[in-house]
């Protein structure tokens, strides 16, 4: 369980906080998708939520984030490492900078839990295996596309096997099946009983792997609720968050004229539902 | 000679990276003046290397890349830069100033503009990204979505006769997208080329007349969002980790023939929803 009491936080050398009394709480196994307009707080709230703001980067924060009951404030950098592990949204960031090959690159990660170097490779195979993967294992972690270093960048944070995991973004710069490779990677990892939190555009992505969904404007939690609830919320569109198609071709028609059960129906034969 | 109204052209073009990777495998590609091209196809399908070529940041390992008629091998970087404005998939690799008006004024001033001229595509460029209230922020102060309008409004100060965007519309929320279909049509309407690379289908069968689907390093597929998203070309959509847009297959599922956009399909199913719904 993590859980987020009371934030408010703000970056080093700014007047202003950028987070407002955000309370915030995921189960074991839960997966929580984050949307919300550029620049509401999305990635500020991962960073916090992933103990780096303020351990590694600074700025004040009130309130607190306790990860299964123990406040993070008094973990040391190692141990917040093992209990939660964040993505950040550039996979430039992530990238260690020191492995050679992709492989190395994924097995940092394990190899700096301490594991025995045996576990460590499996681990490794296994996360290579799950996105896919093995063409790239030899190559240089500097040289590969975007969307390649983004799903390494994933591939690091699976073999990790964490308790929690804060992702920002995920799958900005990958195709189509990378998106849904991801997706199931992230699913099993929920069944294996880590919890989720992922800031996400792809509002489509979220619709079939979330239970709940959050919404942050303004650094405030806006709403809370059940995917299809909040997804449907005419709200959201104001706020500047995409629905999913689903709810957007079915908006439309509505607003076309035509009946809501008609809608739904003609969608769900169209979308083979 | 290069193909009437060409304004960019590759000829069997080939690169290989230092450590052996082929990203592109021989690209015969005409591109026309005024065109909107959008170019699309799985992670490492060599997209983002083949538009390199267009300013000359990479060079051919065999073929050729005809810039405006010219042969860019003969052409620095600086040249080309005045015919192509490239702008990067990471804004991080790009940005480099520390204000928001001085990262913008650095391509147009290094085009020899100055005074009344360099305001004016500077002001012009930070409306069309939104960033106009921003002039004077230091752009790692500006969050991701931001940081990459910015990189797109350093591009468009350049006022070159070709924009190459590199994913646009990574990381931008509904409005942040919507700013950038804006730009592209207007950018379209003033007769200027634009060439954008994106996995996202529904901007690019909203946006662009022409779609390249690109599969290990050579083109699959190249025709109208029509064509290409139609049922006929999906396993071809298929083979290099596509999908149609959402629209499309509702479409096709329902009967309604080609619908790329949602607009379109939304008119095609109100207009023959007696027909065509289930009761």
């Amino acid at each position: 369980m993590l859980q987020l009491t009371g934030v408010t936080y703000r970056y080093a050398g700014y007047a202003k906080p950028v987070l407002h009394d955000v309370d915030l709480r995921l189960e074991d196994g839960e997966i929580v998708g984050l949307v919300g307009p550029n620049e509401a707080g999305k990635s500020t709230l991962c960073l916090v939520a992933s103990g780096l703001a303020p351990a590694s980067i600074g700025g004040d924060l009130k309130g607190s984030l306790t990860l299964d009951g123990t406040p993070a404030a008094g973990l040391r950098t190692h141990e917040l490492a093992a209990r939660v592990v964040v993505g950040f949204q550039n996979p430039n960031t992530q990238r260690s900078g020191i492995a050679a090959t992709v492989f190395e690159e994924i097995a940092l990660g394990p190899m700096n839990l301490g594991l025995p170097v045996a576990e460590t490779v499996a681990r490794t195979h296994e996360a290579i295996a799950r996105l896919r993967l093995e063409p790239l294992v030899e190559r240089d972690p500097q040289r590969l596309s975007g969307g390649q270093a983004q799903l390494v960048g994933i591939a690091s944070l699976l073999a990790m096997r964490p308790r929690h995991v804060i992702l920002d973004e995920p799958t900005a710069q990958l195709d189509p099946a990378g998106t849904r490779l991801v997706g199931e990677a992230l699913r099993a990892l929920a069944e294996a009983g880590t919890s989720l939190l992922i800031a996400e555009h792809k509002t489509d992505l979220l619709d079939g792997l979330c239970g709940r969904v959050v919404v942050i404007d303004g650094g405030r939690i806006v709403m809370d609720g059940p995917t299809a609830t909040v997804f449907d919320d005419p709200r959201l569109h104001e706020l500047g968050v995409e629905p999913p198609a689903r709810a957007r071709l079915a908006r439309a028609l509505v607003d076309r004229g035509l009946e809501r059960s008609m809608v739904t129906a003609a969608l769900a034969q169209g979308l083979g539902a | 000679m290069t193909a009437p109204d060409a304004i960019l052209e590759t000829r069997a073009l080939v690169h290989v990276y230092p450590g052996g990777t082929r990203a592109v495998d021989g690209v015969d590609l005409v591109i026309r003046r005024g065109e909107r091209v959008a170019i699309v196809g799985q992670n490492g399908s060599g997209k983002t290397t083949l538009v390199r070529h267009f300013n000359g940041l990479l060079r051919p390992t065999e073929g050729r890349v005809f810039v405006d008629g010219v042969d860019a091998a003969g052409r620095r970087v600086a040249a080309l830069a005045a015919t192509v404005g490239l702008a990067f998939q990471d804004p991080d690799r790009q940005i480099f100033a520390a204000r928001v008006r001085s990262e913008v004024a650095f391509g147009p001033r290094n085009l020899g503009r100055t005074g009344a001229k360099l305001d004016r595509a500077i002001d012009d460029a930070l409306v069309a990204t939104g960033l106009d209230g921003e002039a004077a922020t230091n752009p790692y102060d500006l969050g991701y979505s931001r940081r990459k309008l910015l990189a797109l409004a350093s591009i468009l100060a350049m006022n070159t006769p070709v924009v190459v965007l590199d994913e646009p519309t990574t990381g931008q929320d509904a409005r942040g997208v919507a700013r950038i279909q804006r730009v592209v049509a207007e950018l379209s309407d003033a007769a200027r080329t634009v060439v954008a690379i994106s996995h996202d289908m529904r901007f690019v069968a909203e946006s662009f007349a022409r779609v390249v689907v690109m599969g290990a390093g050579t083109i699959l597929m190249d025709g109208t969002p029509a064509e290409v998203f139609a049922e006929p070309s999906w396993p071809i959509l298929a083979s290099t980790y596509l999908e149609p847009p959402l629209a499309a297959r509702v479409g096709a599922r329902l009967g309604l023939g080609a619908t790329p956009t949602e607009a379109g399909l939304v008119e095609t199913l109100a207009n023959r929803s007696s027909g065509i719904l289930p009761t």
